[in-house]
């Protein structure tokens, strides 16, 4: 068994599936496609023939592309309407991630806490939904928050006006918390499960009110669960496609819709490469920055726990 | 009092993840296809769900993608984290970035870089690039499920065996492999999940009317979903509950029984 | 845990013979369509009597299809491109040349939808269905009929409008209610129309494509801009929603099927399109899918229950008026950048 033949599958998946793919990116990214150049020619009789560059004649009007290197749809992407267009898909991410940070800790919490009894059938209940389809619960948010859904006939049977959820960033958001909480809670119960309760009790034998303890103890410790829901729950809400066009019914374009549209619909593989690469680019040093402020406050947190 | 917040926050997030669940479930047994409609009880829908070939056709897609990847993934996985573990660790530093990297980056870049792939080799977009994706992104989960096994794994074990006169083969397979044996299952597992989970990159990288369920869930949800999907996952769930139940029941029963007892 | 996943990888494990006993080898046709353009059960019967089984995948508009095609290694057999898509495929020598002496039932088609201008000589393509761009409206969530298309402008129906989430659609109304053409590459008039569109979009509830059927049909929406065989499909299915052609004029297209140059299976491909030309299976199709046909031995057979519908049978005049979209080439990118501009201001 040497270290090297046993590399080799790996290294070979490593070059043709992550190292090949993104040059084909960036290669897309730079360069664009466009119309090959060619002269029209009036005949005598006013009739109309092309010619290419090549000096081939042609009776009907060239239709193939070139590609050729530029940067135009890096600059294209400046426009401010595509930096709009980032800014909201970041917002609406972070807008998202914060809600699952609230309404997951709590939970990560409860369920570590001691002496929480049916903890594992619980953490089984929020990872559960998980096995069935996300589109399928989404749009049953759907049939739900519709003008003429469920919660609108309670409503009016209620005496209520109706009111419109859907169609609305918010709506988008509250799709998006409700499949990533799950991948927030997760990274949060697996930390927290490893802390030591006792070190808890001794911090209030010693006086620590409740709002110490968790900021001098639990925070610090259960940082890097923190830290990696954030990237579980930010990464894919930055570039989701589905749930907005679902719940913001094509009126909340997020980056990624945009991106699948030049693939489909627009037939600009190389805008869409462009703004990949750029969204990459960005999501990355989120992350970088992420994980620096990971390790350096870990050390800070030992520092205080021990 | 505490106890009691503690109580009604997880009952209040529960129902907030279960609502739209157990509205899918309700549907599946309307008569009336309009979903703000209760036209009475019927199992029309599971009735049709056997007879329609499309979505059988998916959910067939699904499994034998899902297994399929998960295999060739765990096997390529797990050979290249024994490889990595045996580096240097300069290189297998450098290495790790770069399988970290599809899981940090996006999956509509993913899912696209690999379009352009597939298109640049010419190749058809079809069931072989939805499983070449598969694989493709299922690895690095691997590769990180093994890894700490590998690390918890006492160096010298291999050595003395070898000086007990075991080739290094047999180190291997009697020392080395049953040690990470949960890894790899464990990463074959979560392999597996992934797979069936993806929409995302299969969206981009399937063709030619080879649908997995997502996205055949995706076609239909935009025409206004049949009941009939309602009625699949249904039984998704249930099969799933039950499994969970039939399994983890004894167990909780057990630690229920422990944790009930009067603290000492 | 572990032992819940063993359970489901033993389920797995027992699933898979049954999943591989069911691939076997047969001539397989890849049929790209759009949603619900064909009744399923036709497709049983083409299957049943010919042993050819049939692939069926979907798109949600011409250019979802085109890029397909046009980028990705593909090989499809049929599909079923609208008016300026079959000239723009005919012209990049996408489409292979059909030989109608293999398809005897191409004679069931109307000899008046055999010279259009997107492909003179039909030596491409064979009409499939035909229909209209209008308003569909829910007779009573209006306060009356909509006169023009200034309704889909109407502020009394404020977040009660959907509009289609197509460039060439949408903006192509945009121009016709402005009195231009529907095909304008005109700088002046498309600025017009984004600014008529982005003042629009305020009221707009969603822009949709396929789901706004759905929506429709429950009540989710006043007025909507649809296809006329949607409009039936809807109508059928809520006998309170309406359909109407406004009198400035709209867009009436055709939708053909082709055979792409890539099909593997050229003759099974041809069989199958014949197959959709014998009367009572155009009519059969139909019933189901609501655009107006024009196989004139299938019209014949369902007598007046294709004379009595509004929909499928708009009045001469209004015809007039309409306009049939052309194929822009590359000019449809300018279409594309106002289409993002628009749906990106919205907030």
């Amino acid at each position: 068994m040497r270290a090297k033949a046993m590399l080799l599958p790996f290294l070979l998946w490593l070059a043709l599936f992550i190292l090949v793919p993104l040059g084909l990116v960036v290669y897309y990214g730079v360069t664009v496609e466009e119309p090959i150049p060619y002269e029209e020619i009036m005949r005598a009789d006013g009739s109309v023939h092309y010619r290419l560059a090549d000096g081939t004649l042609r009776e009907s009007e060239p239709y193939e592309t070139r590609t050729r290197f530029s940067l135009a749809n890096v600059s294209r992407f400046f426009d401010p309407m595509y930096v709009k267009l980032m800014g909201r898909s970041f917002y609406v991410a972070f807008c998202t991630t914060l809600i699952c940070l609230l309404l997951g800790y709590p939970v990560a919490l409860i369920l570590t806490g001691k002496g929480f009894r049916h903890r594992n059938l619980l953490l089984l209940l929020i990872i559960l939904p998980m096995w069935m389809n996300f589109l399928l619960r989404t749009y049953a948010w759907l049939s739900l928050l519709e003008n003429s859904g469920l919660v609108n006939h309670l409503l009016e049977a209620m005496g209520f006006a109706k009111q419109q959820f859907l169609y609305h960033e918010n709506a988008v958001v509250l799709g998006m918390v409700y499949n990533f909480l799950p991948f927030m809670v997760l990274p949060l119960y697996t930390v927290m499960e490893k802390i030591d309760h006792s070190q808890l009790e001794a911090a209030a034998d010693l006086g620590a009110n409740p709002f110490q303890r968790f900021l001098r103890i639990l925070l610090p410790f259960s940082l890097p669960g923190v830290l990696e829901g954030i990237t579980m729950v930010f990464v894919p809400a930055v570039t989701t496609f589905v749930i907005s066009q679902l719940m913001g019914g094509g009126k909340v374009p997020l980056i990624g819709d945009i991106i699948q549209q030049q693939f489909g619909k627009a037939n600009d593989w190389h805008f869409g490469a462009t703004m990949s690469l750029l969204v990459m680019v960005v999501v990355l040093a989120f992350m970088y920055a992420l994980n620096r402020a990971d390790t350096e406050n870990a050390g800070k947190g030992e520092v205080r726990i021990w | 009092m505490t106890k009691f917040l503690r109580r009604t926050y997880m009952g209040l997030i529960l129902f907030f993840l279960y609502v739209p669940v157990l509205l899918l479930v309700v549907f599946s047994f309307n008569a009336s296809k309009s979903r703000g409609v209760w036209g009475g009880f019927t199992l029309q829908w599971y009735v049709d769900l056997f007879k329609d070939r499309a979505i059988l056709a998916a959910l067939r897609n699904t499994l034998v993608i899902g297994l399929l990847a998960a295999a060739i993934s765990t096997l390529v996985g797990a050979v290249g984290a024994i490889g990595l573990y045996q580096l240097r660790r300069g290189w297998r530093q450098g290495l790790m970035g770069l399988v970290n990297l599809p899981m940090l980056n996006s999956e509509i870049v993913t899912g696209v870089s690999l379009m352009l792939l597939y298109t640049a080799m010419n190749l058809e977009l079809g069931f072989l690039t939805l499983v070449l994706s598969h694989v493709a992104f299922c690895i690095p989960y691997v590769v990180l499920s093994v890894l700490p096994k590998l690390r918890q794994l006492d160096p010298h074990l291999p050595e003395a065996a070898q000086d007990l006169g075991a080739t290094p083969t047999q180190a291997f397979f009697k020392v080395i492999l049953p040690d990470i044996m949960p890894g790899i299952f464990s990463g074959f597992l979560l392999a597996l999940t992934m797979s069936i989970d993806d929409f995302v990159i299969s969206f981009f990288t399937t063709g030619m009317g080879v649908q997995n369920l997502s996205i055949t869930v995706y076609t239909m949800a935009k025409r206004g979903i049949s009941p009939k999907i309602n009625a699949l996952s249904t039984i998704i769930f249930v099969v799933v509950l039950g499994l969970l139940a039939a399994v983890n029941l004894p167990d909780l029963r057990r630690k229920n029984a422990k944790a009930s007892r009067p603290p000492v | 845990m572990k032992k819940v996943l063993l359970t489901l990888l033993a389920l797995y494990l027992a699933l898979c013979p049954l999943a591989l006993a069911a691939a076997e080898e047969q001539v397989t046709l890849n049929v790209y369509n759009w949603g619900d353009y064909i009744d399923p059960d036709t497709l049983a019967v083409f299957e049943e009597r010919t042993g050819i089984r049939i692939n069926y995948e979907l798109y949600e508009t011409n250019e979802d299809m085109y890029t397909k095609l046009k980028k990705s290694k593909t090989s499809y057999d049929v599909i079923f491109p609208s008016d300026y898509m079959v000239e723009r495929m005919i012209h990049e020598e996408m489409l292979l040349p059909l030989d109608y002496t293999a398809m005897p039932y191409t004679q069931n088609i109307d000899p008046r939808f055999l010279n259009a201008s997107y492909d003179p000589t039909h030596a491409y393509s064979v009409p499939y269905t035909w229909g209209t761009m209008g308003i569909l409206y829910n007779t009573t969530m209006v306060d009356e009929a909509p006169a023009d298309w200034d309704a889909l402008w109407d502020a009394r129906y404020d977040k009660s409008i959907l509009m289609l989430n197509s460039p060439r659609d949408t903006i192509g109304i945009a121009l016709k209610r402005l009195g231009h053409s529907l095909n304008s590459i005109n700088p002046t008039e498309l600025e017009e129309a984004k600014q008529s569109l982005i003042a629009q979009s305020a009221l707009v509830l969603a822009y949709v494509v396929d789901e706004g059927k759905d929506k429709m049909v429950s009540g989710e929406a006043a007025l909507a801009l649809v296809w006329s065989g949607d409009a039936q499909y809807c109508i059928e299915r809520n006998p309170e929603l309406a359909y109407v052609v406004p009198p400035e004029g709209s867009n009436l297209f055709f939708d053909a099927i082709c055979v792409p140059t890539s099909s593997k299976h050229p003759a099974e491909a041809m069989r199958f399109i014949d197959f959709l030309c014998e009367a009572d299976i155009a009519a059969q199709n139909y019933e189901y899918v609501g655009y107006a046909i024009p196989n004139s031995a299938a019209v014949e057979l369902m007598g007046d229950a294709y004379a009595a519908s509004a929909v499928s049978n708009p009045p001469d005049e209004t015809l007039s008026r309409c306009e049939v979209f052309t194929n822009l080439g590359d000019d449809t990118r300018i279409y594309d950048r106002i289409w993002t501009e628009i749906i990106t201001s919205i907030y």
